[in-house]
């Protein structure tokens, strides 16, 4: 099966992103496609790759993007509301005046378009949030 | 000639009051988006989400942006099926003369307007609910 998944809650704070995390693992050893990965609400904050967490705790973003790479997973950010809480690519960046970027590897960003699109092509769509 | 057009059926949620939250500022974002995407989209109210249609709400005191008056708009987007959970409204002492009015305009009657609110129990809900391809809760 095609699926999308939509992540609305940041790392850490909520177990949203651990779950989906898990989820995607398991259906992607089940044999079923990831469509996308959408990160929305403060799900966009997963993205960032200035997070430090302590040593001897899990790193949320560090694990997306390994397992993104791995499985050329498409994940995507939107971009208003990566804007409003501050996650950029170069090209965000440098649009708005910012001295850094700090998305992290395997994550783009772009428009909720995105997401809808992914509800269109995927056979079914997985929200994890409150 | 491209693939067939796929027209599903897209539910958004609204579960949260306007303000407290990003919720419901966020999920009329990407109500509006969905619109350029030729689906057949609907709303529900529900839980505190029946706060987020109030008439007359005034933000100037908590200094954030009144959205509300982007709700009206949804008729011009082609977004006219709008439930509203009758027994939330109930649970908060409200009635539906509390909440703006949602119209569209019907191109086959001379733009008639029309109101796109559907006040529906928790029953008729969970069947529309159970007819959607995709639902988002926010």
């Amino acid at each position: 099966m095609k699926l999308g998944i939509l992540i609305n809650e940041g790392p850490y704070q909520h177990q949203a992103s651990d779950t989906a995390l898990q989820f995607v693992k398991s259906a992607i050893k089940k044999g079923h496609e990831i469509y996308r990965v959408f990160f929305y609400n403060d799900g966009v904050n997963n993205a960032t790759r200035f997070a430090t967490p302590p040593q001897d705790d899990r790193n949320i973003t560090k694990e997306w993007s390994a397992l993104a790479i791995e499985h050329n997973i498409d994940m995507v950010v939107c971009v208003a509301a990566a804007q409003r809480r501050g996650i950029l690519d170069k090209g965000e960046a440098e649009r708005n005046g910012k001295d850094s970027d700090n998305i992290e590897e395997g994550f783009r960003i772009s428009g909720l378009g995105q997401l809808v699109e992914a509800g269109i092509q995927a056979d079914r769509l997985i929200t994890f949030g409150d | 000639m491209g693939e067939e057009a796929i027209i599903k059926k897209f539910m958004y949620v609204n579960r949260k009051s306007p303000y407290g939250t990003i919720y419901a500022l966020e999920s009329l974002e990407v109500v509006l988006i969905s619109a350029a995407f030729d689906q057949d989209v609907s709303l529900t109210f529900t839980d505190d989400g029946v706060y987020q249609l109030m008439k007359n709400q005034k933000t100037e005191g908590i200094g954030m942006k009144n959205f509300s008056s982007t709700y009206s708009a949804l008729g011009d987007y082609e977004i006219k099926k709008i439930y509203i959970d009758k027994e939330s409204l109930e649970e908060r002492g409200l009635s539906i003369s509390d909440l703006q009015e949602l119209v569209w305009e019907d191109e086959d009657e001379d733009y008639a307007e029309k109101s796109s609110i559907n006040l529906v129990s928790r029953d008729e809900l969970s069947e529309i609910m159970n007819q959607q391809d995709i639902v988002m809760s926010f």
